[in-house]
């Protein structure tokens, strides 16, 4: 809401010197938070001038201009004339103008210096209402003082910018959508005088008591709802006026156009102008209607099926059931109530009797229709926040004066005002709860003072208090907003600042504090945290090579996504991370390692609905529980990729590129730092190479997730380097299982003794099935069991790799014999031959 | 060596005239003295204190001493070898250390040499910035509550208070879940984690949610799609808005400084009532620049918003508001790490440029 200070000035008191920062700072106090200021953008030299001649000059392009001496008084510092070359001829010798001289600046940091052009030095600038940043003045050109400011005293040189309001200034505030009267002048101006206790004049009690009451001589109109929304009919209140003999000629007054203007409105026509000037003004919509396209009487009902309208802006719109309707006679549609008005029933050059609707709708419904046509109107704006319900008569006779004043018209003397309006609010208010709530000790009689200050009727019994609020406050519904007005407009800042003591926390849980531990891990170990926004798409699923019979396949779509390529809640976090990958490539980078930890969603696809409830009331715990369970799982993950080297090369030697390996290493990393024997198996799944991907276990056998190198074709698909190393592991799964304490066991101080074999297996034998059987075989002294070396090749045959294994064996209680070492060592090989046709190298 | 001979005169054993004794440890000092190598030091002794040095051949002689001139030859000669013996002992030392010295400046490598063989990673810091908030929640005693980011509507809007048809309910730039029945949102706040906790735990409760949540803006330098809040819930007897000015300030305080000044100011949220923004005074121009583009010259940055919880929210989550009152309040981690760091465009902190992370420590 822009706010033109000089328009505020109307209704409140501002004293001399307040600045628009002043002003910003008070409205800010009482919850009206500013968004900017506006104007006093011109500075330097901007005077009156009289044209002393004008002598047309055609020019070689076609043009002609005009030489122009002005008389600018002393403002050029000589008092000779001042010579200015000026394009627009709608002036002659002896008009009072507007010259910006040299040393000027105009809005657009457009500064003004003396220069060349068409033949001459022209010093300055003659000004049209738009190069000052002014509404049109109708003038088609240059503006023309005397008829700008019919009367004014005018002297050459006199300072201009005071004279046009070019000083004006203006205050942009952020209005919440609790506050529709701060839609409003009327509603600015008394938060100015709450804030700053200046004296408020209220426009509405003088303008109601002239407005006539509603008799039978009004324009008929019959409120016709049959499907009040949540119980409350669309329309509280609607009151007409009727005006005749207007001349749609007339044009808006300046200071109506400038407040317009400056308020962010641009200047249409004279009824047009009126009725956006009195929204503004006061806060209530209206509309008028050309009286004589219509025959009546107004029928106000809810759309029918199959209903169109084409609105003001020239669009055809189909009508939803719930849109609420201002019908001629109940068949015609003139317009959608509280929101647009209809195109054929506007006014136009010819209306000369027009029907001025002043009306009060229900909010739900009015919310309801502008967002269904996306018609977010400054009516609806207003409406949907609720307008004051005693203001409708007050600005149906603002706008009857402003057009018998400007557009010549005579007002009927018949008014309608029907509706049931609204049902009076009162609140028990507890006298105590703002001191309760707040923490500030007030007295009772400052919260009754308060209260009336903002407008609500109070009486007082005792330590209670029956508190009607002002009709233009229907945010007002209970106590603690009662106490919200106290507490403001006593002035937040005199709340105290007092740390609560809750009774004692367990700090943050074993997962909270596992899950820092697992990204510190990974970031120690050269991993870089990154996180992206959770969508992804079906085609990105499919270049990864997830089918649609993959759960990950069945997403959370999206409804109204930011972009097709984004309308599903990720299944997986690689499609995030390898678009950082790719994205940090692009950037020049290659050797990258990066994790992130985040939610992915995955429904069950049993397609679970979640219940909604009026605010305020506990749903029954089955519903509760359905509503729990329509929210899918959502598994906190951890992925990675690396591509490049994983160790660098550089001065101090040869390095090593990431392979599938550190995807591997990285698995380990994470069970030892949770103290878990986590289990890797081959397994083929997309975006993995089918003989390079490995499924994670934990001991109770659910599967962690899968790591490996990434398949070469989504490699190609996804533009990652070749050989990109990725896993996602299911860190849920892995800290449950970390769950439980580890029992120690005591560490022997007798020597070690160690004995390596060698076995030679089928190729196709996994390392952590001989690994097993060696330990199985070796007995309980075995100590560790260590593949030093993986040999294939020649002297082990086609087909066949050799293992060698470091086997080293301790006893808690006494040093082992070499006998025994070796007994233990033969059974070790001997399992491994019976397990995995084993047979020990060279033997 | 030959037995004692008790018929010599040692006045005519020449080797054990004390001249030539002092002469032969005098020849000793100096040949040990200009030994200028182990090596060299190594044929000084020979030469010196060898089988065939003066002074061993002198000792040698002692045997025939008559036993009346056996104890005066002795002391002699046994001085002498044992200046002899201290004197290599002495240059031994010397030289050794002088060895030792010359290998360890062999040895001297550049120190100034960054060996980068496998670069620290590095967590994300606007992560760090959540975990730090948290752990201030945590030393005031408060316990960290978590919830899910597809959620459902009625722990999203409904049950704080957001009615179905009210202009806050629309200005949430919501992303809807489809089939529109669904009745599930990406959460816009971690606000129903409010809700879920009262739900679940129950009263007296004080938590803080640190999370992601989701408005359907564009990506660019002030807006992100996915950002990071924390809230925070306290619901007890006798809670004001004091207990919340008091929270606020204190988690200011601790994360930017005990000089910040914070004020509350005003506002409307659907769940809070009274309600409030929670402003800090900027941290460029502290108020005193009107042309400020941090603050926009009003000299204050918004944080946060917060209030006293709506008594619709307690009743919807199943407490009585006559018992209990309580506050609650969420605001940016983005937003924090923005003032605390100067990241001037949020597209930095989403994009996972390594080299955003690099600029960082492993806290902040």
């Amino acid at each position: 809401m822009r706010v033109p200070v000089e328009w505020l000035r109307e209704y409140v008191e501002v004293a001399p010197g307040t600045t628009g920062a002043d002003i910003a700072a008070s409205l800010v106090r009482v919850g009206l938070e500013e968004e900017g200021l506006h104007g006093a953008d011109i500075t330097g030299p901007l005077v009156v001038g009289r044209v002393i001649s004008a002598d047309p000059e055609p020019q070689k392009n076609g043009k002609t201009i005009n030489w122009c001496q002005v008389d600018v008084g002393d403002a050029n510092g000589t008092g000779e004339p001042q010579g200015i070359v000026c394009g627009a001829h709608n002036f002659v010798a002896g008009d009072w103008v507007v010259c910006v001289l040299p040393g000027g600046v105009l809005p657009g940091d457009f500064s003004i210096a003396a220069r060349k052009t068409y033949g001459h030095v022209s010093a300055g600038m003659i000004c049209a209402a738009d190069e000052l940043g002014l509404p049109d003045d109708g003038s088609g050109g240059i503006i023309r003082l005397a008829e700008l400011l019919p009367g004014a005293d005018l002297v050459p040189g006199q300072d201009a910018v005071a004279l046009l309001g070019l000083d004006r200034v203006t205050v942009e505030i952020n209005v919440t959508p609790d506050r529709g009267y701060c839609f409003s002048l009327r509603g600015v101006a008394r938060e100015y005088s709450h804030a700053t206790g200046a004296a408020f004049t209220d426009p509405v009690p003088t303008l109601a008591r002239r407005a006539p009451h509603g008799s039978d001589d009004g324009f008929a109109v019959r409120l016709d709802d049959q499907a009040p929304l949540r119980g409350q009919p669309g329309c509280r209140r609607y009151v007409t006026r009727t005006v005749r003999g207007i001349d749609q000629g007339a044009p808006t007054p300046a200071w109506m156009a400038t407040r317009l203007t400056e308020a962010g409105m641009r200047p249409i026509s004279l009824t047009v102008d009126i009725s956006n000037y009195v929204m503004l003004a006061l806060g209530q919509p209206t509309h008028t209607f050309d009286l004589a396209s219509i025959t009546g009487p107004i029928v106000v009902r809810r759309a029918a099926a199959g209903e169109t309208l084409k609105t003001l802006d020239d669009q055809e719109r189909s009508l939803f059931d719930e849109d609420l309707l201002i019908t001629d006679g109940g068949d015609r549609v003139l317009g959608i109530a509280g929101v647009m008005g209809g195109a054929d029933t506007e006014i136009s050059g010819s209306t000369t009797d027009v029907l001025i609707e002043a009306a009060n709708f229900d909010p739900v419904s009015i919310a309801r229709s502008a967002r269904r046509h996306k018609l977010p109107s400054e009516a609806a704006r207003r409406f949907e926040r609720g307008v004051d319900i005693e203001l409708a008569p007050a600005a149906a006779q603002l706008i009857v004066d402003l057009l018998v004043e400007y557009a010549g018209g005579v007002a009927d003397e018949g008014a309608t005002d029907v509706g049931d309006g609204l049902p009076a609010v009162s609140i028990d208010l507890d006298l105590t709860l703002p001191t309760r709530l707040v923490g500030v000790a007030y007295d009772e009689d400052e919260v009754v003072d308060v209260l009336r200050q903002i407008g609500c009727a109070v009486e007082v019994s005792g330590d209670r208090a029956r508190v009607r609020p002002p009709t233009w406050r229907p945010d007002l519904t209970t106590g603690p907003d009662l106490v919200e007005e106290v507490a403001r407009i006593h002035g937040y800042d005199a709340i105290p600042s007092v740390v609560p003591r809750p009774p004692g926390g367990r700090g943050l849980t074993r997962s909270q504090q596992a899950r820092r531990m697992v990204a510190e891990l990974l970031a120690g170990r050269g991993l870089q945290e990154t996180w992206s926004a959770p969508f992804i798409s079906a085609q990105v699923l499919q270049r990864l090579g997830i089918d649609v019979a993959d759960p990950r396949s069945q997403a959370v779509k999206i409804a109204n996504p930011l972009s097709q390529e984004a309308d599903l809640f990720r299944t997986t976090l690689l499609p995030g991370l390898f678009d950082t990958l790719r994205r940090n490539v692009s950037r020049g980078a290659r050797d990258l390692a990066l994790f992130e930890v985040g939610l992915v969603a995955l429904p069950d696809g049993q397609g679970r609905t979640a219940p909604t409830e009026e605010p305020g009331i506990r749903p029954d715990d089955a519903t509760l529980a359905r509503i729990r369970a329509a929210v899918p799982p959502q598994p906190r993950q951890v992925a990675f990729a690396l591509t490049g080297e994983r160790d660098r090369t550089a001065w101090w030697g040869p390095g090593r590129g990431a392979d599938w390996t550190d995807a591997l290493e990285i698995v380990r990393d994470l069970g030892q730092a949770l103290g878990l024997t986590l289990t890797t198996a081959a397994a083929e799944r997309a975006p993995f190479h089918p003989g390079r991907c490995a499924v994670v276990t934990v001991p109770d056998g659910r599967t962690a997730g899968w790591v490996g190198e990434v398949h070469p074709k989504v490699c190609e698909a996804l533009e990652l380097p070749a050989r990109t190393v990725a896993g996602e592991l299911d860190l849920d799964v892995l800290l449950a299982a970390s769950e439980g304490d580890t029992l120690s066991a005591p560490v022997s101080t007798y020597p070690m003794a160690s004995s390596d074999v060698a076995l030679v297996v089928d190729d196709t034998v996994p390392a952590a099935r001989v690994e097993a059987a060696l330990r199985a075989g070796a007995g309980e002294h075995l100590e560790a069991a260590a593949l030093f070396d993986l040999y294939s090749g020649e002297q082990v045959g086609e087909g066949k790799k050799s293992l060698a294994y470091r086997l080293q064996f301790r006893a808690p209680d006494r040093t082992l014999t070499t006998s025994e070492v070796n007994a233990a060592r033969d059974r070790a090989v001997s399992r491994a031959e019976q397990e995995t046709g084993a047979f020990q190298r060279g033997a | 060596m030959s037995g004692p001979n008790t018929q010599y005169d040692p006045v005519e054993v020449a080797a054990l005239d004390p001249a030539q004794i002092d002469a032969a440890v005098q020849s000793a000092i100096e040949g040990i003295a200009a030994a200028d190598s182990l090596e060299a030091l190594k044929v000084a002794r020979t030469e010196h204190q060898g089988d065939k040095s003066p002074l061993a051949l002198a000792n040698r002689e002692i045997g025939a001493l008559p036993p009346t001139a056996k104890a005066e030859a002795g002391k002699r000669v046994g001085q002498a070898r044992g200046r002899v013996a201290q004197e290599l002992k002495a240059r031994q030392q010397v030289l050794e250390a002088e060895r030792d010295e010359r290998i360890l400046a062999d040895e001297r490598v550049d120190m100034t040499l960054v060996p980068d063989r496998r670069p620290l990673g590095r967590r994300h810091p606007v992560e760090l910035m959540g975990q730090q908030m948290a752990d201030v929640m945590v030393g005031m005693g408060w316990e960290i509550a978590e919830g899910p980011e597809v959620e459902a509507e009625w722990f999203t809007f409904d049950a704080l208070n957001f009615d179905q048809d009210h202009p806050a309910r629309q200005m949430q730039d919501t992303f809807y879940v489809e089939p529109p029945d669904a009745g599930l949102v990406l959460r816009t706040h971690t606000s129903p984690v409010q809700a879920r906790a009262m739900l679940e735990r129950g009263v007296p409760l004080y938590i803080a949610v640190p999370g992601r949540v989701f408005r359907t803006d564009e990506l660019d330098a002030t807006h992100m799609p996915a950002f990071h809040q924390l809230e925070g819930l306290a619901v007890d007897e006798g809670l004001t808005m004091a207990h919340l000015k008091g929270t606020l300030d204190r988690l200011a305080a601790e994360l930017f400084g005990p000089e910040i000044t914070t004020r509350l100011r005003p506002s409307y949220f659907p769940f809070t009532e009274p309600s409030a923004e929670m402003d800090l005074r900027c941290f460029v121009c502290h108020g005193n620049d009107p042309d400020c583009r941090t603050c926009g010259g009003t000299g204050w940055i918004e944080w946060g918003g917060c209030g006293m919880v709506n008594e619709n929210v307690l009743r919807a989550c199943g407490v009585d508001p006559r018992k209990y009152s309580g506050f609650a309040f969420g605001m940016g981690i983005d937003r924090a790490l923005m003032f605390r760091t100067g990241v001037a465009d949020m597209r930095e902190m989403i994009e996972g440029d390594v080299r955003f992370n690099s600029q960082f420590g492993m806290e902040i």
